[in-house]
C-alpha cells in the first residue's frame, strides 16, 4: 500500500465575474479537462440534451436545479472538487447576475482565492466591477482574471491587452493588485489545462498552472490573541468556555481580559476531547478553557491580552454592503452580529453612498438610507458597548453582519478611525455619546438628603413574602426620614414593561429595564428598593455590573422560603394557576429560579416575621455604614 | 457484529467521560494537526512556531464551531443519525465539541427497511456511548405495507413516506426547532447549494431559489416559529475527507463498508431494497482510501432512488427529504 496518511493540501477558489460571461461553463471544462469527472456524468448530461433538443452545456456540469438548466443561468452558489499534482481545490462557482448577488457573496466569503472571468466579446460590465469591489471588501487579495471567449474575437492579443489595461486601471482605484491575467476559450479548452495553440503568442501559465501559484491560507497566529466566547459548559465539574481563537495564541497561564467589561481571570487548562493535552492553541482551534479564578464571563465576551485588547465603543465607521429587499434605514433596530456578539444598532449616519459597479458616489441629497445592492460608508451606533477591531488589524473581529427581522441582510467591515482605546478603569473614555452631567453631584444630594442614594434588591419566588418586605421597609425608611421609593414587580409590568411577557427573553429585558430605572432613582439620591422575582442569576448580574460602572449600591437580598411554603401562601392565587397549566413559565413550577451564589443578604422568610425580616435589612445598612455612607 | 474498526478497537467510553488520552496511538498524536507543535518552552520572548493546521484539523475546527453555534441557539435540537459513516463522523464531532458529551437526542428515521447488521451496529453504540436515541418509523404506512418493493409507489414516493414524513412526525412529536443532518456537497448536486444553517418551512419545503445570504460564519438562525432548521456540519467535507478522519480518529463504522469475501461492498447506506452494492476489494479504512482516490464512480451510484429522473432527488429534497 503506498498510501501516504496525510491528507491532501486543499485551496479554494471562487470563480466570479459577469452574467453570461461563461463561468459555469470554465468550470465544467476545467473539472472536464482535470480528468475530475465521475465515470459517465458527460455522456448522461449529453444524452439529456439530446433528448431535449438543447445543445449541449458545460455549464449543466454545475448547474444542478431544474431552472437553472431550464434558464441557463447559475441561481445559486456550488462546489466541486479536483485535484492537481500539488493539492486539491475546491472550486466555487458564483451566480453573476446581479438579482443573485447574496448568493455570489455566500460563495465567495469562503474562498481565499479568485477567478474574475471578463467576456473578451463584452468587455468590462457592471459585474465585473461590483465584484472585484466585493472581492476586495470580503478580504480575498489573491484574484487572476481570465479574459474568456477570445474564439469570439479570434484570439487578438490586442482586444486581450485592452481589457488586461481597462481592468487593472479599475482595480487599481480599490487597490487590488491582480496577480495576472490569462487569455482562455472555456468552451473549447484554450489555456485552460494545456497551452493553445490558436494563441501562440500568450508566453504566460495555463490557468491550472496558475492555480497552483496561489497561496493556502493559515489561520492568523501573529495577531493579537481574540478568543470570542461561544457557550460555557458545565456539563460536569468542569465550567468550561467554548470558543474558536480567531486570531493569535492563547496559552495556559494567560491572564486574560474579557471585552466589553473589565473582568479578568487566567487560563488554568485548555480542554479538547481525544486530543493530546497541550498548553497552547493556535488561531483556527475550537477549544475550551477553564480559569484559575471563576468571573461571570457570557457569549459574547471576546478574550484578549491585557496588553492588546480590542476597542470597546457604541459608535464605529464601517463600509457595508446591502443585500437585503428592504433598504437598510435610519431610525429603526437591527441586530449586529461581530464574532459572537450580539447587539441591538442603529445606522447612526451615511457618509457617502456608493455605486459598485462605477465606484461613484449614489448622487441622492441626504441619504437616509442604504438599498438593496448598495455600498456604503457608514457610522453605527450600538446600544451597548461592542468589542472589535478595524478589518486590516483582525479581520475575524473587524467585520459583521446586520441582521434584519430573520435573516442577514447586509454585512460589513471596520473602517479605520481615531477609535479611543479602554481606559484603564476598563470603560470606554469617550464613544461620542456623552453622559451629560448636570451641575448638581451626587454628593451634594447625599448632603442634602442625609444619605446616598442605592438599589436594594430583593428577589426570591412568588409568594416568598418581597412585595410585604418592600412595602415595610420603605415605610420604615420613609419614617426615618430618608427618601425611599419601591419599583414593584406587577406595578411596572402594567406600564414600563407593558409590552414584555415572561419568556426568558423577556424576563431579561424586564429586568434590564428596572435596573436602568432602578440606577436613575439610586442617581437621584433616592434608596429605591425592588420587588422582582428576578429569577436569572445572569439577569441580576448585569444590573450589579450597571451599578459597579457607575459607581452605585446594588445590595441584592435574596428573600429565601422554600417552594412549599410559597405554595401554600399563593396570596395571587397564582401556584394553583400555575399547576393547573393555565400559566406557561412559572417560576419554580414550570421556569427555573436561580439562586443568588452572594447576596448581601439572605432572608428566610419562612422563619422570620417580616418586622423581623425589614429589622435584619434596616442592621445590614446600619453595620454596613462605613462602607455604605447609607447612615440611617 | 463487533464495533472493532479496521484500525482497532475504537474508544468506547461511556459519552459522559472524556476518553483518556492513552487510547490515542502515536501516530494518531502524531498526525493530528490540532496537536502541538509548540517547541515546548511556553516563553513569551521566543518566536512562534505557527501551528500549521492541516486540511482535516481545519474541516474539524470548523465543524465543531457549527455543532456549538447550533447548541447555543437552539434547545429542541436532535442529530438525524443514520448510523452511516457521515453521521458518526458527527456524533465524534458532537463528542469533541461537547468536551465528551453529546447534550442532545439521536434521530433514526427507521424504515423498516434497514440492514440488520446496521440496526445491531446501532443498538451496539446506543448502549456503549449512553445515547439517548429517538426511533422515528411511520408505523401507519408499514402497517399498510404502501411502500416501494411490494406497494405501487416509485422509489421516491416511498422514500418521501418512510424517511420524510416520519421525521415530520417526529419533529412535530418532540418539538424539535433544528435537526443536525449529515449530507455534503460532493455527493449530490443540489447538496452542493446548500446552506450550513438551512431553512425548512412549516411544510418542511426548501426554498432553494431564495436561500438567505451565509458568510463569515454567522449563520441565520431567527425564523418563523413554525419553521425548522437544518444543520449541515458536514457541508463541506468530501467523501475522502470523512473515511481520512475516521482513520486518524479511529471512529467505528458498521462492517458493511467493508468487502468480506463477496468482492463487493456498499459505499452508501441505505434500504436495502434500493441500495446496491459495488465491486471492491477494500477491508480497510486505509484500503477505502486508497480506492476513493483512484476511482470515478458517483458515491451515490448504488442509491436507486437518486437516478428515477433527471431532478429526481431535486424535488425530493425541495419538498423536506434530507
Amino acid at each position: 500500500m503506498t498510501l501516504t496518511a496525510t491528507p491532501t493540501e486543499q485551496l479554494k477558489i471562487v470563480i466570479v465575474g459577469h452574467v453570461d460571461h461563461g463561468k459555469s461553463t470554465f468550470v465544467g471544462r476545467l473539472i472536464h479537462d482535470t480528468g475530475s469527472l465521475p465515470e459517465g456524468k458527460l455522456e448522461q448530461l449529453q444524452q439529456v440534451a439530446e433528448r431535449r433538443g438543447v445543445p449541449f452545456e458545460w455549464a449543466n456540469l454545475m448547474d444542478a436545479l431544474q431552472s437553472e438548466r431550464d434558464q441557463n443561468i447559475t441561481i445559486d452558489t456550488t462546489q466541486i472538487w479536483f485535484q492537481t499534482a500539488k493539492r486539491q481545490y475546491v472550486i466555487i462557482d458564483a451566480p453573476g447576475h446581479k438579482e443573485f448577488l447574496k448568493n455570489m457573496i455566500t460563495g465567495a466569503a469562503s474562498a481565499e482565492a479568485a477567478l474574475l472571468l471578463i467576456d473578451a466579446n463584452e468587455g468590462i460590465q457592471e459585474q465585473s466591477r461590483r465584484h472585484g469591489y466585493l472581492l476586495n471588501m470580503l478580504g480575498i487579495r489573491q484574484i487572476a482574471v481570465l479574459v474568456n471567449k477570445m474564439d469570439l474575437q479570434g484570439y487578438s492579443q490586442e482586444r486581450f491587452a485592452a481589457i488586461e489595461r481597462d481592468y487593472r486601471a479599475f482595480l487599481k482605484t480599490i487597490d487590488v493588485e491582480p496577480k495576472l491575467f490569462i487569455p482562455i476559450a472555456a468552451k473549447h479548452g484554450d489555456n485552460i489545462a494545456s497551452l493553445s495553440p490558436n494563441m501562440p503568442w500568450w508566453t504566460g501559465p495555463t490557468v491550472l498552472a496558475a492555480l497552483d501559484q496561489f497561496h493556502v491560507g493559515q489561520p492568523p497566529e501573529h495577531q493579537p490573541l481574540r478568543f470570542p466566547i461561544q457557550d460555557v459548559y458545565r456539563f460536569d465539574d468542569r465550567r468550561i468556555l467554548a470558543g474558536r481563537v480567531e486570531a493569535g495564541v492563547l496559552r495556559v497561564g494567560d491572564r486574560l481580559v474579557f471585552c466589553p467589561g473589565n473582568k479578568s481571570s487566567t487560563v488554568k487548562t485548555i480542554e479538547r476531547w481525544h486530543a493530546p493535552a497541550t498548553d497552547r492553541a493556535g488561531a483556527g482551534e475550537s477549544i475550551g478553557i477553564t480559569l484559575t479564578e471563576q468571573v461571570f464571563v457570557e457569549r459574547g465576551a471576546v478574550a484578549a491580552l491585557e496588553s492588546a485588547a480590542p476597542y470597546e465603543l457604541k459608535q464605529f465607521q464601517a463600509r457595508l454592503f446591502w443585500l437585503g429587499h428592504a433598504p437598510f434605514a435610519q431610525g429603526r433596530l437591527y441586530k449586529l452580529k461581530l464574532a459572537t456578539q450580539e447587539i441591538e444598532v442603529e445606522l447612526a449616519a451615511i457618509h457617502r453612498v456608493i455605486d459598485a459597479a462605477t465606484l461613484e458616489t449614489v448622487a441622492r441629497p441626504n441619504p437616509t438610507s442604504v438599498a438593496r445592492h448598495e455600498v456604503a460608508e457608514i457610522t453605527l451606533r450600538t446600544r451597548r458597548p461592542v468589542a472589535f477591531d478595524t478589518h486590516a488589524e483582525v479581520a475575524a473581529t473587524g467585520r459583521f453582519v446586520i441582521v434584519d427581522g430573520f435573516e442577514v441582510a447586509g454585512g460589513g467591515i471596520v473602517a479605520p478611525g481615531k477609535y479611543p482605546r479602554r481606559s484603564s478603569e476598563g470603560h470606554p473614555k469617550s464613544d461620542n455619546l456623552y453622559w451629560s452631567f448636570g451641575k448638581v453631584t451626587a454628593k451634594q444630594r447625599s448632603a442634602r438628603n442625609g444619605h446616598p442614594g442605592c438599589v436594594i434588591w430583593l428577589t426570591g419566588l412568588s409568594g416568598s413574602g418581597k412585595s410585604t418586605l418592600a412595602t415595610e421597609l420603605e415605610r420604615e425608611l420613609f419614617n426615618a426620614g430618608r427618601q425611599a421609593y419601591t419599583l414593584d414587580g406587577d406595578n411596572i409590568r402594567h406600564g414600563l414593561c407593558a409590552d414584555l411577557a415572561f419568556s426568558p427573553e423577556d424576563r431579561k429585558e424586564n429586568i434590564r429595564r428596572v435596573g436602568e430605572v432602578a440606577k436613575l432613582f439610586a442617581e437621584a439620591g433616592v434608596i429605591c428598593i425592588t420587588a422582582f422575582i428576578s429569577p436569572y442569576r445572569a439577569d441580576r448580574e448585569l444590573v450589579r455590573r450597571l451599578f459597579d460602572q457607575a459607581g452605585g449600591k446594588f445590595i441584592e437580598v435574596y428573600v429565601n422560603a422554600p417552594l412549599a411554603v410559597c405554595e401554600q401562601r399563593d396570596p395571587k392565587g397564582l401556584y394553583a394557576k400555575a399547576r393547573a397549566n393555565q400559566i406557561q413559565e412559572f417560576t419554580g413550577i414550570s421556569a427555573p429560579y436561580e439562586v443568588p451564589e452572594n447576596p448581601e443578604l439572605i432572608l428566610p422568610t419562612d422563619q422570620l416575621t417580616p418586622t423581623e425580616a425589614v429589622a435584619r435589612i434596616m442592621d445590614y445598612l446600619h453595620v454596613r455604614d462605613e462602607d455604605t455612607d447609607i447612615s440611617i | 457484529m463487533s464495533l472493532q474498526t479496521r484500525r482497532g478497537r475504537a474508544d468506547l467510553n461511556p459519552a459522559a467521560a472524556p476518553a483518556p488520552l492513552n487510547k490515542m496511538n502515536s501516530d494518531q498524536a502524531s498526525k493530528s494537526g490540532s496537536t502541538s507543535r509548540d517547541p515546548g518552552s511556553g516563553s513569551r520572548e521566543l518566536p512562534d512556531c505557527p501551528l500549521q493546521l492541516d486540511t482535516l484539523s481545519k474541516l474539524e475546527n470548523r465543524s465543531i464551531y457549527i455543532l456549538r453555534e447550533a447548541f447555543q441557539h437552539f434547545e429542541k435540537i436532535a442529530l438525524l443519525w443514520s448510523v452511516g459513516k457521515d453521521s458518526n463522523v458527527i456524533l465524534w464531532l458532537v463528542r469533541k465539541a461537547f468536551f465528551g458529551h453529546v447534550p442532545f437526542p439521536l434521530v433514526h428515521l427507521d424504515t423498516g427497511y434497514e440492514l440488520p447488521e446496521l440496526i445491531a451496529f446501532r443498538d451496539r453504540l446506543v448502549a456503549d456511548w449512553h445515547l439517548n436515541l429517538v426511533v422515528a418509523r411511520n408505523e401507519a404506512v408499514l402497517a399498510a405495507g404502501t411502500t416501494f418493493p411490494n406497494g405501487i409507489l416509485t422509489r421516491v414516493q416511498c422514500c418521501s413516506l418512510l424517511k420524510k414524513d416520519a421525521l415530520k412526525q417526529t419533529l412535530d412529536r418532540q418539538g424539535f426547532r433544528a435537526v443536525i443532518v449529515g449530507v455534503r456537497r460532493d455527493e449530490e448536486p443540489t447538496r452542493a447549494k446548500e446552506r450550513i444553517f438551512s431553512p425548512r418551512t412549516a411544510a418542511m419545503e426548501w426554498n432553494v431559489e431564495d436561500q438567505p445570504p451565509e458568510f463569515w460564519d454567522q449563520f441565520n438562525t431567527g425564523f418563523p416559529r413554525d419553521a425548522h432548521l437544518r444543520v449541515h456540519p458536514l457541508l463541506d467535507w468530501t467523501e475522502t475527507n470523512i473515511w481520512e478522519y475516521i482513520e486518524r480518529e479511529g471512529i467505528p463504522v458498521p462492517d458493511l463498508y467493508f468487502e468480506q469475501g463477496s468482492g463487493e461492498r456498499y459505499r452508501s447506506l441505505g434500504c436495502w431494497p434500493c441500495t446496491g452494492k459495488f465491486a471492491s476489494r477494500a477491508r480497510s479504512v486505509s484500503e477505502i482510501i486508497a480506492e476513493l482516490r483512484k476511482t470515478r464512480i458517483a458515491e451515490r451510484a448504488g442509491r436507486a432512488h437518486d437516478h428515477e429522473s433527471e431532478d429526481a432527488f431535486e424535488k425530493l429534497r425541495r419538498d423536506g427529504f434530507m
